[in-house]
């Protein structure tokens, strides 16, 4: 061992498996300065290195669109796919089948999913397929300039003053109908709640589904629209105050039970919902889609852990498959002997 | 109903007629979701049984019941398992198409019918051989929502009895079609024993046609294509399996998921080695088997027209990413939906080239159910080893009937996983470019999604990118990928199996066929040399790209037919992108496109009449 000391350059602060959060980090953002989008990257970074997530384990996944450009801008080391629009969660899919040991973590926009992907989204979410699953919400189709999607309200404007006159798809209150197990939405400047349910996402197993409203600064920021900054932050109206205890911090949180709902997740971390105006029970579907709808009615955008459910097996559990991931099962595992064969024969003879 | 005993004569035909042996086709009309399927396999079964060479045609409508049905089986000594178009013997069970049944008869021929039809009236140059079928059936099964299930098996007894087949042989074969189903094995076995006896009893053999015992299926087995298919997916290693249920594919997952169950679970924790999923549409099929061929599993999709059209945009994928996966594609007729339960070979030129931009994928073609074995198992080495799509194009007829075969062997060679790099070999070369040719064959090196080191993360996307899958729209960048990609596909030309070439010494008519078609033009070629003193090699073809030796073949002969069955010669078109004018002036076309599969006499005739205007 060295005896003589090594002047220390100020220790960057690394996280429980050592790495620094620029290892976390990913290429240069190309999307417009102020993009909601660019918020949320960060988050997810900063979510994956306080988590101690290992990132190559790490699958990211999008579709098109400028939400699925995402993926590059951040955790450059990991696993990355941008498929076809509206069809990342097939690919998604077929990943975790052939290695159920990797972090998937899906990003699409409403566009990827709520037009296009409607139809791999729903299967999804009813497979319960442990991913986690980020809508970058922002009511329009960015990258073909500023076309309305299906998450538009109905008299949102566009900024040719052409208003939106058919309902909005809520994919929160779908995914909570078809069986995801961990449902929220979030604002993209609201980092504390953001970066709290994306760690409570990661220490989920199941389908978690987050809608993130994420303003399009380029095309859907303008007075008469729904989904603009000021619109959001006048109208946000957080279900409970969401805070996150990882499973590795020994931290004793004194809450008092009557206002706080303490939930256990899959990897023993926990989420902690403190009451705000209204009781919820984020594990009752019911009250979940009643709250959904009353916000709806009453033109709030609602947040917050609208749905928990710690219990359901996810997809992977339900394969009953072998530990090992199956895509590097040595063969001696996957083709039977020539004796296999040589009764297959026999009896077909 | 006649009532005289009539003592049989099994050794000698009628008068006037030389005895017939051993080469007939039996055509039984029933309808269908009556069960005919298990009388109809019976038979099939009992006839190879007795070593005689034996081939079936199940041409069956897209429908669960109701709807009319005809199952062909031909026995033939020479070992011709192609279709024929005429029959020897009918049975004429369904109401609905027995007139036409009958009328379609050629003089001499036998039919076997429900006494109720009373088709007697309508020919006098055809035997006929009435059967009181449901007189028959109520005494020997007295349930009678079992009736309609068990009545076609008597026409079994009733054929054995004319035809000579022994009954011990249908007996094997029952107990076989049932396997742990005693009680419906005997219940089947009465009905077949009613009829051979009602027969005994009441008719007089007075056709030439007889079966007698060969030993030419000895150590053959039976199977459908669709089923072999599976079996070669099995022992090929697939892990992934993510399917859409569409006629005629559906029956390749169904089974494979029979087989895995059985021989795939973990031995030591009874978990399974592999994931089957049905997905929700042939587009999450797809993308499902693309995902997972990208994490490194050995994944497959199989499907039909249909499906192949909704892949179109993830194949682009596949090929652009560089993503193994096996697609089977049991072909049926198109366009649009189609005949769906009928066969063809209709999607050679649209999935050669499936998606937009510059895209050109592997087919594989095989023509009998080994080569769905074998292929399978080459189909997965490939895909891996050229980390592309590969299709398999199979059709209908192949997957869905039952056809005779060797045994199939057990695969010769290790899997070959193809070019993937551990976290150490990463390090060891300080990192590594995805897309860069190294080896100059146009294959790159990719690295697992959960290899442990930061140099190995990669970013797959369907957009522009560099050597380093990095986001390129660059002209250069473009240009270098996408010249890599064909380059690629010259190394798929010589690693996909070759065509299978038999020479004529006289080198101046050739046959091309591909698929099913070989059954076809393996009888033809002697149709042509003994009708019509042609002599013509044959090439057959396994696989696209074409092999240089198919070029050759042109070369060494003057006319050249390429059999295709589709109207618009879809193969001869694939060949004409591939050749050059000397060899293109050569193609000519045969082609068959009704549904039903092609049958040599249509090969000759079509050749024949082409040779005599040259």
């Amino acid at each position: 061992m060295a005896t003589t000391a090594v002047p220390a350059s100020p220790a960057a602060k690394t996280n429980r498996i050592g790495l620094e959060i620029v290892q976390y980090k990913g290429n240069k953002s190309t999307l417009c300065a102020g993009c909601g989008h660019n918020a949320i990257s960060e988050r997810i970074i900063e979510a994956c290195f306080e988590m101690g997530v290992e990132p190559h384990r790490v699958a990211k996944l999008s579709g098109i669109g400028c939400s699925s450009k995402s993926p590059a801008y951040f955790l450059n080391s990991a696993y990355g796919v941008n498929a076809v629009h509206g069809r990342m969660p097939s690919v998604a899919t077929g990943a975790l089948l052939a290695n159920h040991h990797l972090i998937a973590l899906g990003v699409s926009g409403d566009g990827d999913t709520a037009s296009i992907g409607i139809g791999q989204f729903v299967h999804l979410m009813r497979r319960n397929l442990p991913i986690l699953y980020v809508i970058e919400d922002n009511g329009v189709y960015g990258l073909t300039k500023g076309q309305f999607s299906a998450t538009a309200d109905v008299g949102s404007k566009l900024k040719t003053g052409v208003a939106n006159d058919l309902p909005p798809i809520d994919t929160c209150a779908l995914a909570i109908q078809l069986g995801a197990t961990y449902v929220a939405r979030s604002f993209s400047g609201d980092k504390k709640q953001l970066l709290a349910l994306l760690k409570g996402a990661l220490a989920h197993h199941g389908t978690s589904m987050l809608d993130v409203i994420s303003p399009c600064v380029t095309f859907n920021d303008h007075e008469g629209s729904t989904k603009s900054y000021s619109y959001v932050k006048d109208h946000d109206e957080p279900i409970a105050d969401v805070s996150f205890v990882p499973f590795f911090e020994d931290i004793s949180v004194e809450y008092d039970p009557g206002t706080t709902t303490d939930i256990t997740l899959h990897d023993g971390s926990h989420l902690l919902l403190r009451k705000l105006a209204t009781d919820y029970d984020p594990t009752n579907k019911g009250e979940a889609l009643r709250a959904l709808t009353e916000a709806h009615d009453k033109g709030e955008i609602v947040t917050g852990l609208f749905y928990v459910d710690t219990e359901r097996p996810s997809f992977i559990d339900l394969l009953n498959v072998v530990d090992e991931p199956l895509a590097t099962l040595p063969e001696s595992k996957v083709r039977p002997p020539k004796e296999v064969l040589d009764q297959v024969m026999q009896s077909l003879m | 109903m006649a009532t005289t005993h009539v003592e049989p004569k099994e050794a000698a035909a009628p008068a006037g007629q030389a005895r017939s042996v051993n080469d007939l086709s039996i055509q039984v009309a029933t309808v269908n979701g009556s069960g005919s399927q298990t009388a109809n396999l019976v038979l099939l079964r009992a006839i190879f049984q007795m070593g005689i060479p034996v081939s079936a045609k199940n041409l069956f409508p897209s429908n669960i019941a109701g709807l009319p049905t005809w199952f062909t089986i031909r026995a033939s000594k020479h070992g011709y398992i192609a279709r024929r178009k005429d029959s020897e013997y009918v049975v004429a069970m369904n109401p609905e198409t027995a007139e036409e049944d009958v009328q379609g008869l050629k003089p001499g021929a036998a039919c076997v019918y429900d006494e109720r039809l009373n088709l007697k009236r309508l020919r006098d140059d055809v035997i006929f051989y009435p059967v009181p079928f449901d007189q028959l059936v109520t005494p020997i099964c007295p349930d009678a929502r079992l009736r309609k299930l068990v009545r076609n098996m008597i026409y079994d007894g009733v054929l054995a009895k004319l035809l000579g087949i022994d009954m011990e042989e249908i007996h094997t074969a029952l107990q076989k079609q049932f396997r742990k189903k005693a009680k419906a094995a005997e219940l089947n076995w009465n009905a077949a024993r009613v009829g051979y006896e009602f027969a005994e009893k009441n008719l007089v053999k007075a056709d030439p046609y007889f079966l007698e015992r060969m030993n030419a299926t000895q150590g053959k087995i039976l199977i459908e294509g669709n089923a072999a298919a599976a079996l070669g997916s099995m022992f090929a290693g697939v892990t992934v399996v993510t399917w859409y249920p569409i006629t005629p594919s559906s029956s390749l997952c169904e089974t494979l998921i029979e087989y895995m169950k059985r021989y795939r679970l973990d031995k030591e924790t009874g978990k399974a080695t592999f994931a089957i999923v049905q997905a929700e549409d042939e587009l999450a099929a797809l993308g499902m088997a693309l995902g997972a061929g990208w994490a490194g599993a050995r994944s497959m999709t199989s499907t039909s027209g249909p499906g192949i059209s909704l892949m179109a945009e993830f194949v682009g994928f596949g090929y652009y990413v560089e993503v193994p996966a096996v697609i089977f594609d049991v072909q049926r007729v198109g366009p649009s939906t189609g005949l769906p339960t009928r066969t063809a070979q209709g999607d050679i030129l649209s999935t050669a080239f499936l998606s937009h931009g510059d895209t050109k994928h592997p087919m594989l073609l095989p023509c009998s159910v080994s080569e769905c074995f074998t292929m399978a198992t080459e189909a997965f080495d490939l895909a891996e080893e050229l980390q592309t799509p590969i299709f398999v194009m199979c059709d209908l007829d192949l997957g869905m009937n039952t056809w005779m075969s060797d045994p199939f062997p057990y695969p010769a060679k290790p899997m070959a996983r193809g070019k993937v790099l551990s976290a150490e070999e990463v390090r060891r070369m300080g990192g590594f470019e995805r897309y860069k040719d190294v080896d100059g064959d146009g294959v790159g090196y990719r690295t697992l999604p959960g290899t442990p080191d930061r140099l190995c993360g990669w970013f797959a996307r369907g957009s522009g990118h560099n050597e380093k899958a990095i986001y390129s729209e660059r002209p250069e960048v473009y240009v270098n990928n996408v010249d890599r990609l064909a380059h690629k596909f010259e190394t798929a030309r010589l690693k996909v199996p070759g065509p299978v070439i038999i020479e004529s010494e006289r080198h101046k008519v050739g046959i091309i066929a591909y698929g099913t078609s070989h059954w076809a033009v393996e009888e033809s070629l002697d149709q042509l040399r003994r009708e019509h003193d042609i002599d013509a090699s044959y090439c057959r073809l396994r696989a696209f790209p074409f092999h240089p030796q198919v070029h050759d073949f042109l070369h060494r002969h003057q006319r050249v037919y390429v059999v295709d069955q589709n109207r618009d010669a879809q193969m001869l078109g694939l060949l004409r992108l591939e050749c050059d004018a000397d060899e293109i002036r050569k193609l000519r076309s045969v082609r068959h496109y009704d549904g039903l599969p092609i049958d040599a006499r249509t090969v000759t005739d079509q050749i024949a009449t082409q040779e005599a205007a040259n």
